[in-house]
């Protein structure tokens, strides 16, 4: 064999179980310095585990781990893999809300110390994000807490690619798009390529299969643990890909959505709202057993207009009519969904509680029957329902808050971009999930970055600065045109 | 697993644990003369303890900063009021009692309301209403000092095989606040909104009309126990729920509720109240002075609280 610079990750045989669970059943894994590692598999495939072990927060059971050709196996932690250059953007934000911006990013610098502390942490955070995401609009004073979901990710990743003293070898990037709209997301990809070319190294997870096979140099796929198959990404086309992560590729439904464009009038209505605040724009209206899409870059208003159709469901609201009850599925599952403390059944069973009331009580045999009912629907993967929701991946998680809204009496479905961190199979599922819901009467409010899902609409309408800019029926929805009214300021 | 290490993962083991090494202790030093007495005693007082704690308990599992500073208040006031309305006529007891719980309702709406409308952090407005409140009874009840009416009297001292009728009243009433935690709708809610009330409001849950029950639920167990303690205790004093400030958040503490909200145990308040008054009459056993006994008292809930963990990460 030549003779190759020393791999930057070197694990072998690396295993990790919690309870019955087996996340990680001997895992290889090899990082090259000035390499993208492209790592793909369905939600609980072990993806998130594996890169808890390489940032040192969580510590395997076995095998063996060379950081830089150190076997630091027996004293690894998040200290050391932040000293010897490793850094991660994990899928679940890991910023303090409470502090502003210069703050947080000073909280990984300790060398940043003395009188105007803030001022140079400031200055440091700043350049990174001029320098990643022009025109990014983030100052170092804001409140982490006060910033939209999207910015709060920009944040996150630039915080990352920060150096002070400690040196920089490796980013960890777990789903680093799926809160970014799909501008910034390719500022990040085209950053990542940079940095790359620099000398760094990245290893990017993501669900979105085309910046995988775009942005990587070598691929690693993974399945029930265990790494399934790994190739240079030329070797990998979307459906071979797909393939080897156990899903069979299949063409998107498109036929199916158009009949239900031709009646539109005739159908009741669910819902119509104009967004508030922003005087001039158009209205959104859903239809009984419509699937209405909510396009744009993130953050132009969709999820407040969401927000507006929830309140006015309990209340009144001349803006807004909503004739049904309404159910929400959460993008940001930590702090719009999940109750930490409760089992996945209870987490599913709370918005349906009135149902399964038996002379005034809830009955536990009720909230059993719903739990197990839609771990078979929805294919939740766990081995008992009675366990902590957060015994779950993300992606499970996610499936549970589906379960949630689903199964409740809702007539109208809201859901605020619920596909982030969910893997292509689940996602598939979902969509059949939401188009039979549909057929049965049930009208969905889908607000979604991703092109993808927005073919999955009956009707599209753009936001952009909060306002409604486009209205587009099923069979003249493309790409330009979303991107189109998304950008320009006269629509 | 086994059934201990199942037992040993019920925070409100511990509080049992520490009643029982405690009167263990205390039946030791006195060379085994009046365990039972002991024990009676503390069911006798600990019940008072329990009314209030299991209201300040829904307070607290309604999330961080939640809590009810109101209870002494309202204990007064309800003890006085009722007590003036009765006047010692068992004829009156029925209109005494409902006097009572509607100043219960009065003061947890009106706690309410600051929280809501004027929106005062609660440990503030509990804590000024809780003035307000206290004013109302001086006033009211100013350099009166009436008898409880004699079947409130009999009712709250009997007892049947030395075990007082009042705790076997306010165990029916805990096992109640159990069913209603954990099997009604409004239970789920509060543990709900515990954890995560953003998450909650888009669950569909009406969080703010739980909170306003939560409230009203704490006033008027503290109206309640205000009524028992006075015909209890002979008679309504001002300052007779002092000591039910500290005592209602340290058994909710103890008794293994969470203090960031979102978890309850009910079971726990029972252990918590007994084991509180067995500790303070352990050290009056062994001869503690006044000083001793307050650092120790500190001390051993200190370590209690420590010993039963909290909150432990739950896969």
């Amino acid at each position: 064999m030549p003779e190759a610079p020393l791999p930057i990750v070197d694990f072998s045989n690396v295993a990790k179980s919690f309870g019955a669970v087996r996340a990680l059943a001997g895992v290889d894994l090899t990082v090259r310095p000035g390499e993208c590692l492209g790592l793909v598999g369905h939600n609980g495939a072990g993806k998130s585990t594996l890169m808890n072990v390489l940032a040192g927060t969580l510590s395997p059971d076995s095998g063996e781990m060379r950081i830089l050709g150190e076997d630091i196996r027996q004293r690894y932690s998040v200290a050391l893999a932040h000293q010897m250059g490793i850094r991660c953007v994990f899928q679940e934000l890991s910023l303090c809300p409470n502090l502003s911006v210069a703050e947080n990013t000073r909280v990984v610098h300790p060398t940043i110390k003395g009188p105007g502390w803030r001022g140079r942490a400031g200055a440091l955070i700043l350049g990174k994000l001029d320098e990643i995401f022009p025109g990014h609009g983030i100052q170092p004073g804001d409140h982490v807490g006060d910033l939209s979901i999207g910015k709060r990710q920009m944040v996150e990743i630039a915080r990352a690619f920060t150096v002070t003293a400690a040196p920089l070898h490796l980013v960890i990037l777990d789903e680093p798009t799926s809160s970014l709209d799909a501008v910034t997301a390719g500022q990040l990809l085209q950053y990542m390529r940079k940095a790359i070319g620099q000398g760094a190294s990245c290893i990017l997870i993501s669900h979105v299969l085309g910046e995988i096979l775009d942005y990587s140099d070598r691929i690693v796929v993974m399945k029930d643990g265990g790494v399934v198959a790994e190739r240079p990404a030329t070797g990998f086309s979307r459906d071979t890909l797909v393939a080897a992560m156990g899903t069979v590729a299949r063409a998107p439904a498109a036929g199916q959505a158009a009949q239900a464009a031709d009646r539109r009038e005739e159908r009741p209505l669910s819902v119509r709202v104009r967004p508030k605040g922003r005087p001039g724009g158009a209205a959104l209206e859903a239809r009984r057993g419509e699937v209405i899409g909510l396009a744009g870059l993130a953050g132009h208003g969709q999820t407040a207009t969401l927000l507006q159709v929830f309140r006015a469901a309990r209340g009144r609201d001349p803006d807004t009519e909503v004739t049904g009850a309404v159910a929400l599925v959460a993008g940001d599952r930590q702090t719009d969904g999940i109750f930490p403390l409760w089992s996945i059944s209870r987490n599913i069973g709370v918005r349906s509680l009135r149902r399964m009331l038996r002379g005034g009580l809830i009955d536990p045999a009720a909230e059993a029957e719903m739990a197990e009912d839609w771990k078979r629907k929805i294919g939740i993967k766990t081995p008992d329902m009675n366990d902590n929701i957060l015994s779950l991946s993300g992606g499970n998680q996610q499936k549970a808050l589906f379960a949630r809204a689903l199964g409740s009496d809702a007539d109208i479905v809201l859901m605020d971009d619920p596909m982030r961190g969910v893997d292509v199979g689940t996602k598939l599922e979902v969509y059949d999930l939401v188009r039979a819901e549909a057929a049965r009467g049930r009208t969905f409010l889908w607000y979604t970055t991703e092109m993808d899902e927005l073919k999955n609409c009956d009707h599209v309408f753009v936001f952009r600065n909060g306002r409604i800019v486009a209205d587009l029926a099923r069979a003249e929805l493309t790409e330009e045109k979303v991107l189109h009214s998304s950008f320009t300021e006269d629509a | 697993m086994g059934a201990i290490s199942k037992l040993a993962a019920r925070p409100w083991i511990w509080s049992y644990l520490g009643l029982l090494v405690v009167w263990l202790a205390t039946v030791t030093f006195t060379g085994g003369k009046g365990g039972a007495e002991i024990l009676s005693a503390a069911l006798s007082f600990g019940t008072f303890t329990v009314i209030v704690g299991l209201g300040q308990m829904f307070v607290i599992t309604t999330g961080p900063g939640n809590v009810d500073l109101s209870i002494p208040a309202t204990i007064a006031l309800s003890g006085s009021l009722a007590m003036k309305v009765m006047g010692g006529a068992d004829a009156m007891l029925l209109v005494g009692l409902v006097v009572s719980l509607l100043c219960g309702v009065a003061v947890g709406g009106f706690n309410y309301a600051l929280i809501r409308l004027l929106r005062i952090p609660p440990i503030i407005a509990t804590l000024s209403s809780s003035f307000l409140v206290l004013s109302t009874a001086i006033a009211y009840g100013r350099g009166l000092k009436i008898k409880p009416p004699p079947m409130l009297a009999d009712f709250t001292t009997a007892r049947v095989f030395d075990i007082p009728v009042l705790a076997l009243v306010v165990a029916g009433l805990a096992v109640a606040m159990s069913v209603l935690l954990n099997r009604t709708i409004y239970g789920r809610s509060v543990l709900a909104i515990g954890q995560n009330m953003r998450a909650a409001w888009l669950a569909g849950i009406p969080v703010e009309r739980i909170r306003f029950l939560t409230y009203l639920l704490s006033a008027v167990l503290a109206s309640l126990c205000g009524f028992v303690l006075a015909g209890f205790s002979g008679g309504a004093s001002l300052n007779m729920g002092e000591e039910y400030l500290l005592a209602s958040i340290a058994v909710v503490v103890i008794g293994g509720t969470s203090v960031a909200g979102g978890r309850a145990n009910v079971p726990g308040i029972w252990g918590a109240a007994l084991f509180m008054f067995l500790l303070v009459t352990m050290l009056n056993t062994f001869g503690a002075s006044a000083g001793v006994r307050l650092i120790m008292t500190g001390l051993i809930i200190v370590a209690v609280i420590t010993i039963a963990g909290g909150d432990k990460p739950q896969r």
